[in-house]
């Protein structure tokens, strides 16, 4: 009692002191400052720098000079980099479906309770994901070999020719197998986290109205997913376009079937490193990065109407 | 197929980067060369400016990736007590290209010397980004360095590198593959068609060598082969793969290729190296630092392998070319421009050599080419041959003539989208060098050359 009624006035009376105004409170900036001074350091900065970056143009010969949206202008002219656009959306069309639904499978098969081990066998699916992007890519790239590799030994032992996996015909499934490869683990998870916060009382009056595990799965645990399958697919969406590691390591093995603009992260890099076309380089980095959060933003718009 | 490529794998493997280093390369290697005394015959060191700098003393911050450079360091600061070195390796090749661009635009941190592959020195001396030397007295050096390299480091009339080391070419050939199929070592190209043939006849596995396409390798055939494609006038360039050098380079290897005569294996990779070590790969045509390289990378064929003298388009001539080598440079933006001189007279052209041939480097200079115990050394991975009497040879026989683009570090970075398309059945050789060409000359007229 006695702490309440000392406190209550001091709090609702206090007039102001200085001035006819409230002083403004500024403890809401120090909760928020030290992000936001972050997040402009580490992410708006560079946008902006980038966006500078693209409206000049640097030549060795003659300096730097402003020349506006000229860069844009030829980017939307620039076959290379169509073709890197191109293969990276066809990338994202085959492989990001194939492997989504394989850690759907899995995640389901986790998830029924039905399989022995099934610790085991989340974790050794899982485990890909742990292994270094670049590692995974060397290691496949080892078994790739139709020289010494994997390939190349089984063409051995069996007195075949397999297709080269880094020939320019087939390189781009290649790294869809290795990206796969590493993935799945990662999106099962997301998948299975999702499938454990179902309440067991919806399983229990599917069973009890007499629904079998099939029914269950299309009836419950599919529409109980939706919501992380669209946030695994945004992911995926923003992975493929920003295809890099795997193509630039197995380029040291198919130097000619990964050309420098394969992906468009690639041809940035190489414009950028190679080339020293900083200014063009960051306007393909621009443009993709627009392409990337539109269509992630259609998925994602798409997907919640469906959910609504 | 070059050092540079070489340590851009391993820098994969090691730190997960990707670096874009092509072509050719420093650093090299003549394994197990022991000291050579061969005497120096370089004129006394720089100017007076020079000398005076080097007495006085001062801070030195050398970029350089040649590990050899280490000793030569130690013993530098030994005879110029006042002089403090600080040697940094800002990366190999075009990692280290990059962060000299971006400190030379930026106006700090360039430092006092660089190391720069020949190919790449020609786009720093035209962007203003190198020192000349010759008011430090570079010029008296004439004729101490073989024509190859001293051609490389000189540049629209002005000198702006010491050539460090060098890559004159010679075929090393794995001597138990031919004798087991009692097959010639080629001494033309043609009859290296005919080996390449006759070996993959003999055994299917064997191949007379690799390649996926490698514009050091190819650019070097074209230097042999008397083709002169860049003509580099200040900032008038002109690329011309027309010429009768290049039309026998592209219908020679076209042979090879269509034929699938050549491994598809990259050279510098895990497969590469298992292919020299087991006969699969019967030849390399390379620099003269490639020895080092084979006594680390293939071990475990010591003694199989020999050099012979490179293979040559007319047959009796005796026309070399180089591929790779790097020279000691002077950034414009350095401070202390005479003691850097002086420290680039010391490693390139006096002491520094000696102490850089006995840690297996392959020298620049006409007088240790030339020195008996140089010339005598026993290799006892090419089971005692005298290997360095082929290199020097080379090294004499080197073309003149021949310059690259000031822009060759990009031209080379884009050669496999063109040139290696070649390799994998999708064009020819002379269609990929003419859309090579295309894209040079694209790439030039960007950057504000007059490109014809």
């Amino acid at each position: 009692m006695a702490t309440t009624s000392r406190s209550a006035p001091v709090i609702d009376a206090r007039p102001p002191r200085r001035g006819t105004r409230a002083p403004r409170s500024w403890t809401g900036w120090w909760f928020a400052g030290p992000f936001i001074a972050v997040f402009a350091l580490v992410f708006l900065a560079p946008i902006a720098y980038s966006i500078y970056l693209s409206l000049f143009r640097t030549r060795l010969i003659g300096g730097t000079s402003f020349v506006g949206l000229e860069n844009y202008l030829r980017a939307f002219e620039d076959p290379q980099f169509w073709a890197a656009a191109g293969r990276v959306s066809l990338f994202l069309a085959v492989q990001v479906p194939i492997m989504l639904f394989v850690a759907l499978l899995v995640a389901l098969a986790i998830d029924s309770g039905r399989l022995y081990g099934t610790d085991f066998f989340r974790v050794s699916i899982f485990m890909p994901y742990a292994v270094p992007a670049v590692v995974a890519t060397l290691m496949w790239g080892f078994m790739y070999g139709s020289q010494f590799g994997l390939i190349g030994n089984l063409n051995d032992t069996l007195g075949i020719t397999l297709p080269d996996p880094l020939s320019p015909q087939l390189i781009l499934a290649s790294v869809g197998n290795i990206v796969t490869w590493e993935f799945v683990g990662y999106n099962m998870l997301i998948l299975y986290s999702a499938l454990k916060v179902i309440p067991t009382s919806l399983y229990e009056a599917a069973a009890m109205d007499g629904a079998g595990q099939i029914r269950t799965i299309f009836a419950i645990k599919l529409p109980a997913l939706r919501g992380a399958l669209i946030v695994a697919t945004i992911f995926s969406i923003i992975g493929s376009f920003q295809l890099f590691n795997e193509p630039s390591i197995l380029q040291n093995l198919a130097p000619n079937a990964i050309t420098t603009y394969f992906t468009p992260n690639l041809y940035a890099f190489s414009l950028s490193f190679s080339g020293q076309q900083h200014n063009y380089s960051a306007t393909v980095a621009i443009i993709m990065g627009a392409i990337t959060m539109v269509i992630a933003y259609i998925v994602q718009l798409r997907g919640m109407r469906k959910a609504g | 197929m070059t050092r540079s490529t070489f340590r851009r794998v391993r820098a994969v493997a090691l730190a997960g980067v990707l670096a874009l280093a092509m072509a050719a390369c420093g650093g090299g290697s003549t394994g197990g060369t022991g000291d050579s005394a061969g005497e120096t015959a370089a004129p006394p060191a720089g100017g007076t400016d020079v000398q005076a700098a080097l007495r006085k003393g001062g801070e030195l911050k050398i970029w350089a990736w040649e590990t050899s450079l280490k000793q030569v360091v130690v013993d530098f600061q030994k005879k110029y007590p006042n002089v403090k070195v600080e040697l940094v390796n800002a990366g190999t090749g075009n990692d280290q290209y990059t962060a000299l661009l971006n400190a030379i635009t930026a106006g700090s941190g360039v430092p006092d010397v660089a190391q720069i592959e020949y190919f790449a020195l020609p786009q720093f001396a035209l962007s203003k980004g190198l020192a000349e030397l010759s008011p430090f007295g570079a010029g008296s050096l004439d004729g101490t360095f073989t024509p190859g390299p001293w051609n490389a480091v000189k540049q629209s009339g002005g000198i702006y590198g010491l050539p460090m080391d060098s890559g004159p070419m010679a075929l090393f050939y794995n001597k138990k593959v031919f004798d087991k199929h009692k097959i010639e070592v080629p001494t033309t190209w043609d009859e290296y068609v005919q080996a390449a043939k006759a070996l993959h006849a003999a055994d299917p596995k064997v191949y007379i060598t690799s390649d996926t396409g490698d514009a050091g390798f190819t650019t070097s055939l074209i230097w042999q082969a008397g083709g002169r494609p860049y003509k580099v006038d200040g900032t008038n360039v002109t690329i011309d793969f027309s010429d009768a050098g290049v039309a026998r380079v592209a219908a020679t290897w076209q042979q090879l290729l269509d034929a699938d005569l050549v491994a598809p294996i990259t050279g510098w990779t895990d497969e590469w190296y298992k292919g020299l070590a087991d006969g699969t790969i019967a030849t390399l045509a390379v620099g003269a630092w490639m020895p080092a390289n084979f006594s680390s990378g293939v071990a475990a064929a010591s003694g199989d392998w020999r050099v012979a003298p490179l293979p040559q388009w007319q047959a009796g001539s005796t026309v070399s070319a180089e591929n790779g080598g790097s020279s000691l440079t002077v950034p414009q933006a350095g401070t202390n421009q005479a003691l850097a001189y002086g420290f680039l007279d010391y490693a390139a052209a006096r002491e520094g050599v000696q102490t850089r041939i006995s840690q297996g480097a392959f020298p620049a200079t006409s007088a240790d080419l030339k020195s008996e115990k140089f010339l005598s050394t026993e290799f006892d991975y090419f089971d005692g041959q005298k290997a360095n009497e082929i290199f020097a040879q080379s090294a004499a026989n080197v073309a003149s003539g021949w310059s690259y683009l000031p822009f060759q570090v990009y031209a080379n970075s884009i050669f496999n989208d063109t040139v290696g398309q070649a390799y994998v059945d999708k064009t020819t050789i002379a269609d990929g060098l003419k859309t090579w060409r295309d894209a040079s000359v694209k790439y030039g007229a960007d950057q504000g050359f007059t490109v014809k």
